[in-house]
């Protein structure tokens, strides 16, 4: 043993050395660290945070008890069920398009061709560089003024009038295009935009890791038996890679339902408060307004999804590991 | 695979270099765009009659202007001190959490892995207002020390998950003949198993490492002095003033800002890719 040996207390180090040796303390000394900081930083906090919501806390004061007021005032608020409305929106719409998307671009990248390696490294950038720095990028892109979008929308509208040999071209001013993120709907569908851009590549990279383990004879049985390449994708691929499919999408999930980044670059939550996400909300009121009982309240409110998320899992991986 | 032997060039070019060359096409303007403009003049730059596209002049000055008159070169040795300290925190609690509920039988020690899990999915949304008052309550507010205490929330348990299974993949029996060598578990778990584990801890550290260069929400919540700042916070907060935005010199700090976990992640993609996809499946 290599502990070096106090003079003063040498039998308690050696009695500490030789408890080591036995698996149900050394299992307790190893967690230690971890539970430590978990206890400290999740666990501690979130017992906190129920107690927040049950008061009329504000920045500066202890606040006092309050009961359910904050999460009726909160139901009887049209800005907080927007929220709420969108959080639910918003993760299904960009869950759907990352999932089915990201399929495809996953067996795109399971064929071989050439710079497969270098091609397969380049796509996953957008979800390995910082959010808030590439969705800056995306703001800029949807600039009310300069966007590159509405710049080339009125460019193919002028090549069209000057085809269609009209006289207007050199008045392109009059098209403005669209003001991508000041009207509602639009603003919701950039968001929804910018999220599956980022979250895509996540879907096929691990999608691919998924289809890099499907045997490659059951497509050439398949092939024997005169399968088409759509055939073969629903009644080889599919079935094969739901169990890795379902992770995926269960975890993008709850990051998704918990995002606040893109909200807060994009849009801050406007126009007029209708593009907020509970965590973005959450935010305006416990940060930008010291609202922090309230603030506390809105971060709990995706609890309840995230649980049922969080069990669905747990049930699924048990099960799986059964088999 | 088989299938292309028999497609013609034309099919070929439609149900795959098409696609994918759109999907590359995507993925990948908003980094040339971020480039683009940073090398444009403000000239160039604001006036929405000529092509975005073109760069007539090329100029240096928003890079200059970021490095020269913005605390810029702070935030990065910010941003790569906190990444740095909160990975080495969270792969020492990682490893020895992961080494001891995938190795030891001890009493909790399913309740332990669930709770591991569990807090793997909690989101920082969920918990950052009440955790702004236990950063100020131990007195770390505005310091980088609240990052590098509260980042492990989330990388703790991905660490540890990732190495469960990667530890649960080297044989037993290594650590066995160790201990009836004479090696305490202690020897057996620090001379046998954590260097064969040594590309799955590299993995973990890499993910790690990049999740808390990116982290946003957490320091834009706990840091308020324009020095302390990380680079995601630094350059949404301070090149923004008011409704002025600088686009030049935000566009260059959101590419230099992105350039060097980009580096990193050039240098270990296997161990990246390995990290991401083993933390999904466990």
């Amino acid at each position: 043993m290599t502990t070096p040996q106090p003079v003063n207390a040498p039998s308690l180090w050696a009695r500490f050395a030789t408890s080591l040796e036995d698996q149900r303390v050394l299992g307790y000394v190893l967690m230690a660290p971890a539970l430590l900081l978990i206890v400290i930083f999740i666990a501690y906090p979130f017992v906190l945070g129920v107690w927040m919501s049950l008061t009329d806390k504000i920045v500066g004061t202890p606040g006092t008890y309050i009961g359910l007021g904050n999460y009726e005032r909160l139901f009887a608020s049209d800005i907080f069920l927007t929220a709420a409305w969108n959080t639910v929106f918003f993760t299904t719409v960009a869950t759907v398009f990352k999932a089915v998307l990201g399929m495809w671009l996953a067996v795109l990248l399971n064929r071989r061709f050439r710079f497969a390696n270098i091609t397969r490294a380049s796509v996953l950038l957008p979800f390995i560089v910082p959010t808030v720095l590439s969705t800056l990028a995306w703001l800029w892109m949807f600039d009310a003024t300069f966007s590159v979008f509405n710049w080339t929308l009125r460019w193919m509208w002028q090549m069209e009038i000057s085809i269609l040999g009209l006289v207007l071209k050199e008045n392109w001013g009059f098209f403005r295009g669209p003001l991508w993120l000041g009207d509602p709907d639009l603003a919701m569908a950039s968001v929804i935009l910018v999220n599956v851009w980022r979250g895509l590549p996540f879907f096929a990279i691990s999608f691919l890791a998924g289809l890099q383990t499907i045997p490659p004879d059951l497509y050439d049985a398949a092939d024997i038996d005169g399968a088409s390449g759509w055939k073969k994708f629903w009644h080889v691929t599919l079935p094969l890679i739901k169990p890795v499919a379902i992770v995926v999408i269960v975890f993008s999930i709850v990051v998704t339902f918990a995002d606040f980044q893109l909200v807060y670059i994009l849009t801050r939550g406007g126009p007029n408060n209708e593009t907020h996400l509970l965590a973005t909300l959450a935010y305006q009121l416990g940060m930008g307004s010291g609202n922090i009982g309230q603030g506390a309240a809105v971060a709990l409110f995706m609890l309840p999804i995230l649980a049922v998320v969080i069990i669905f899992q747990l049930w699924y991986l048990r099960r799986e590991g059964v088999r | 695979m088989n299938a292309m032997v028999g497609e013609t060039y034309v099919r070929r070019l439609v149900i795959f270099y098409i696609p994918l060359f759109m999907f590359v096409f995507v993925m990948l303007f908003p980094f040339a765009w971020m480039l683009i403009t940073s090398i444009k003049p403000d000239a160039e730059l604001y006036n929405p009659r000529i092509s975005p596209f073109i760069v007539r002049e090329p100029t240096l000055e928003h890079w200059e202007s970021l490095f020269g008159t913005t605390l810029f070169i702070r935030w990065a040795i910010n941003t790569l001190w906190v990444a740095i300290a909160s990975t080495a925190v969270s792969l020492f609690a990682g490893v020895l959490a992961g080494y001891a509920l995938s190795r030891l039988v001890f009493r909790g020690s399913t309740l332990f892995g669930i709770m591991i899990f569990v807090t793997y999915l909690v989101p920082p949304t969920l918990l950052f207002i009440p955790l702004t008052g236990v950063v100020t309550w131990m007195g770390l507010q505005d310091t980088t020390w609240s990052l590098i205490f509260t980042y492990p929330t989330f990388l703790v348990p991905f660490c540890t998950w990732l190495l469960m299974g990667y530890f649960q993949t080297i044989p037993k029996e290594l650590e066995e003949c160790a201990r009836i060598d004479g090696a305490t578990r202690l020897q057996a778990m620090s001379r046998i198993v954590i260097p064969l584990a040594v590309p799955g801890i590299l993995s973990a550290g890499i993910f790690a490492f990049t999740l808390s260069w990116n982290e946003f929400l957490y320091a834009l919540v706990f840091i308020h002095s324009p020095e302390n700042k990380t680079i995601p916070v630094g350059v949404t907060s301070e090149l923004i003033k008011g409704d002025v935005f600088f686009w030049g010199a935000l566009m260059a700090g959101a590419l230099f800002g992105s350039v060097p976990v980009a580096v990193v992640y050039s240098f270990f993609v296997e161990h990246y890719v390995s990290g991401m996809t083993g933390a999904v499946k466990g």
